[in-house]
């Protein structure tokens, strides 16, 4: 087992040095430099500040100069905010984003559980239907319309909840993780279901039923531990996607989390933010696959059986 | 669903937040602390160095020139400085400072502060953006470009502890205005020296922890892309009179989000300087007391290259120029108030109004089309328009493009570029036609017949003129107001004869702003100190 994790983190390390490499270069094709703006910078005040950047340097050695001290955890300063480290950046987005992603992935955990549970209950009755409706409407629902929709609502009819920031109020978080979580509660619950389904026409289900075992009993020590496995399978990537993925989200409601300083970056031409966040989100995405394919395998002997070998 | 809203009740009960909970305008407005919503999040805050519209915003409320504005009438007045005399040639300023002007630690705030503050900005090293500005000073350009190393020989002295003399290259008549821009505020030099040498352009001395200012609010708090705030500075020589406790700024990019923070009452006013069209429509009617519209000194135009076929043809240039029903366009289309603009120079009723010398005129555009050898739009290579990605640009050049194809029958394209790449392309003159817009800094005309001049780096039209050259080069020699509006008419003439932009609107200034905001002025110049501004809850007005 170790060795298989270890294996992995290896082979994690050449993409990583891909990911930098084409995304070093992309970024370099891409029209306009970090200090293009409307007013045109004179001539001699460019050439400075190309030199306190050097951005001046041939390309490769600014390439291996960037990665040397990737290596020692210097991710450069940042071009858009001078006075502060891409470090430092992602220091303060980091915990943000972790937070926020949390939420939603709990809100998505417990909402699609229980609408899956539901839904498997009485298959093909509106029992079924109604939730599955809302499940897929939450699917195709994408983050920037629902989140409006939300702010209105609850924030501008009912005045229930604020709109955007995050930390003034308690309960500033609520609507960001909820827009943010829905489409994967929407995915879960339709995991579920598919999941408890295929469990409860299983002859042991159908032997405890048999024995007189309460349904209640039936449903949740019985057949709900195998139904949630494809749940499970389905949280490593989603953890990722919730992380990497609530640009839009804090776009809309205004929260300083990663996702928003990865898109600002990105229109900035902010060379080393773009790599710094790319590198950390690649990073994360790497990390969470693993993670969840080492409960894979932990939860499932055969595979278990394949990695050791 | 159900299970939707039942957990959002759960989640509000657990937060414990079921009732209303006050807003930042609620518990802003009683302990005047005004909340602004603030467009982008400020690069950074050292006076000297930073660029854009967010950033002039928060330098307002924690710096202060030599002079200001009333932001009334934009005249201006005395600020650190009590009194100026100006000399006979109209060269020298002698400033005198107020002897109980200080900084925000304390220290008294002299000449010798300015002194400093102004050659930091000038360093060749430091690569402020802003070093032009200084450019009227006499010397300030040869010292900025390494020519001279004596910082003595700048027309720049502190003569006494609390007067300067200011000496110029020639009589900018409009100097007094740009004092209170921020590339002209002192900034504290133990401060600075603490974090590095005088050029040092990268240092954390604007950060809170450190922060030394002399405006009426200073830097407590800067938490990235969430909050800046400011509060009361207790040393502000005119501290007494400021009625706001703090300032706070919020970075809000997105247009819709800034508008629905305003709505929720989360900021007293918002800043985004272009509102979605519809918003706008909906505001002048629910709720026009809010809704602030102000002519600005800034045009919104498009830019010729002129270089190529077929816009290198001065008769297609004009006849393009003619076609446009400006006025269909700001009452129908862009209806935020614009004003339509047949000049590059903006009118200023108190100063220089430039005049109309061509209007809309689609039979003398046909005219001239058929001159240049396509008449009826026959044979009219395909032009393409190219703006930045945004809905609002999009829809004026769509309305463009509608107006050329009636009114001479050509065909245009439409072409939209990511912001970067848009500067980009139009820098490299690899477009045809490609949608601009300037604002000014100070109320002089100089601010946009400068931007045609064949050097200036603002220039992506390829256009050059040695008489227009000429024009404005003499203008630095006059202060007189009767030769320079001369010169100005004369710049204006050229301009409507060659075409090489196409004047659209004159840009308003759309803000939101609660009505509990009090002393805050629109003005053509988009200035808005806080100095004077207050709150006062609606109660208390009835």
């Amino acid at each position: 087992m170790l060795l298989y994790i270890l294996k992995r983190l290896l082979s994690a390390i050449p993409v990583l040095f891909f990911v930098v490499l084409i995304t070093f270069v992309l970024i370099r094709l891409a029209p306009g430099g970090p200090f293009d703006e409307e007013r045109k910078v004179p001539a001699q005040v460019l050439e400075n500040l190309n030199k306190r950047y050097h951005l001046d340097d041939p390309v490769h050695k600014q390439f291996f100069d960037y990665v040397g001290g990737v290596l020692k955890g210097d991710f450069g300063p940042s071009y858009k905010y001078p006075n502060r480290t891409v470090t430092e950046i992602i220091y303060s987005g980091v915990p943000v984003t972790v937070e926020l992603g949390f939420y939603a992935l709990l809100i998505a955990m417990v909402i699609g559980i229980c609408t899956g549970l539901i839904a498997a209950l009485k298959p093909n009755t509106p029992q079924d239907y109604i939730p599955m409706s809302f499940a897929m409407l939450g699917i195709c629902l994408p983050s920037f319309v629902l989140g409006p929709l939300l702010i209105l609502s609850f924030g501008i009819w009912f005045e229930i909840l604020p709109v955007s920031g995050w930390n003034y109020s308690a309960n500033d978080k609520i609507l960001p993780a909820i827009t943010l979580g829905s489409t994967y509660a929407a995915y879960v619950a339709r995991l579920t279901r598919g999941g408890m389904l295929e469990v409860l026409s299983q002859d042991y289900i159908r032997t405890a039923r048999a024995k007189g075992l309460p349904e209640w009993r039936v449903i949740l020590l019985h057949a709900f531990r195998g139904g949630i496995a494809p749940v499970v399978a389905f949280a490593g990537p989603a953890a990722a996607g919730l992380l990497s993925g609530s640009f839009i989200v804090e776009t809309i409601f205004q929260i300083p989390g990663m996702g928003r300083f990865y898109l600002q970056a990105a229109f900035n031409r902010d060379y080393t933010m773009i790599l710094g966040t790319t590198i950390f989100f690649a990073f994360l995405i790497i990390a969470f696959n693993l993670l969840s394919d080492v409960i894979l395998v932990w939860l499932n002997p055969k595979l278990r059986k394949e990695s050791a070998s | 669903m159900k299970h939707l809203i039942l957990a959002l009740v759960a989640l509000t009960l657990f937060t414990g937040c079921g009732k209303k909970s006050l807003t930042n305008v609620e518990t802003g407005t009683p302990n005047q602390i005004l909340h602004v919503g603030n467009g982008e999040e400020p690069r950074e805050l050292d006076p000297l160095l930073t660029t854009g519209s967010p950033e002039h915003n928060i330098l307002y409320a924690l710096f202060e020139g030599l002079m200001s504005k009333d932001p009334e009438t934009l005249k201006v007045q005395p600020a650190v400085a009590k009194s100026v005399e100006l000399s006979e040639d109209k060269k020298t300023y002698r400033f005198t400072l107020r002897e109980n002007a200080r900084w925000s630690n304390g220290d008294p705030l002299t000449a010798k502060d300015f002194v400093y503050s102004w050659k930091r900005s000038l360093m060749p090293n430091l690569g402020s953006e802003w070093a032009y500005m200084k450019y009227y000073i006499k010397n300030a350009e040869a010292f900025h470009s390494g020519k001279i190393d004596d910082f003595n020989l700048v027309g720049v002295h502190a003569v006494e502890e609390f007067v300067l003399e200011v000496e110029l290259e020639y009589p900018a008549s409009f100097f007094l205005q740009l004092l209170d821009h921020n590339s002209y505020y002192p900034v504290h030099q133990a401060t600075i020296e603490k974090f590095g040498p005088i050029d040092q352009p990268i240092s954390p001395w604007a950060l809170p922890e450190n922060f030394v200012g002399n405006g009426p609010f200073v830097l407590t708090k800067w938490a990235i892309n969430q909050i800046i705030e400011t509060k009361r500075n207790i040393y502000y020589w005119d501290n007494n009179n400021v009625k706001l406790n703090g300032v706070n700024f919020y970075p809000i990019t997105d247009q819709q989000a800034e508008v629905r923070a305003f709505k929720a009452g989360q900021v007293h006013l918002t800043s985004t300087p272009s509102m979605a069209i519809e918003k706008i429509a909906h505001y002048k009617q629910n709720q026009p007391d809010v809704l602030r519209i102000a002519p600005t000194y800034s045009i919104y135009h498009y830019e010729f290259n002129t270089t190529e076929p077929p816009l290198d043809d001065v008769r297609v240039r004009r006849a393009l120029s003619m076609a446009i029903d400006r006025e269909t366009l700001v009452k129908r289309v862009s209806k935020g108030g614009e004003s339509a603009a047949y000049t590059f120079v903006p009118a200023d009723p108190e100063g220089y109004t430039a005049e109309p010398l061509f209007s809309y005129d689609p039979e003398k555009a046909q005219a001239l089309l058929a001159e240049a050898g396509y008449p009826d739009g026959v044979g009219f290579p395909l032009v393409e328009i190219l703006y930045n990605t945004q809905d609002n640009h999009r829809k004026i050049a769509l309305a463009l493009q509608q107006m050329l194809k009636d009114n001479l029958n050509i065909k245009i394209q439409l072409s939209n570029q990511e912001w970067k790449v848009y500067l980009n392309t139009k820098r490299n003159l690899e477009h045809n036609i490609a949608r601009a817009g300037w604002l000014a800094d100070y109320l002089d005309p100089s601010n946009f017949f400068e931007v045609l001049y064949s050097k200036s780096g603002n220039n992506d039209t390829g256009w050059k003129n040695s008489e227009y050259d000429k024009i404005i080069e003499d203008l630095k020699k006059t202060h007189i107001e009767e030769e320079r509006f001369k010169l100005f008419a004369a710049a204006n003439k050229i301009l409507a004869e060659e075409m090489p932009i196409i004047p659209i609107y004159n840009y308003s200034d759309l803000n939101l702003v609660s009505t509990e905001v009090k002393g805050w002025h629109n003005n053509v110049l988009h200035y808005h100190p806080f100095n004077r501004v207050y709150l006062e809850s609606p109660e208390k007005s009835l």
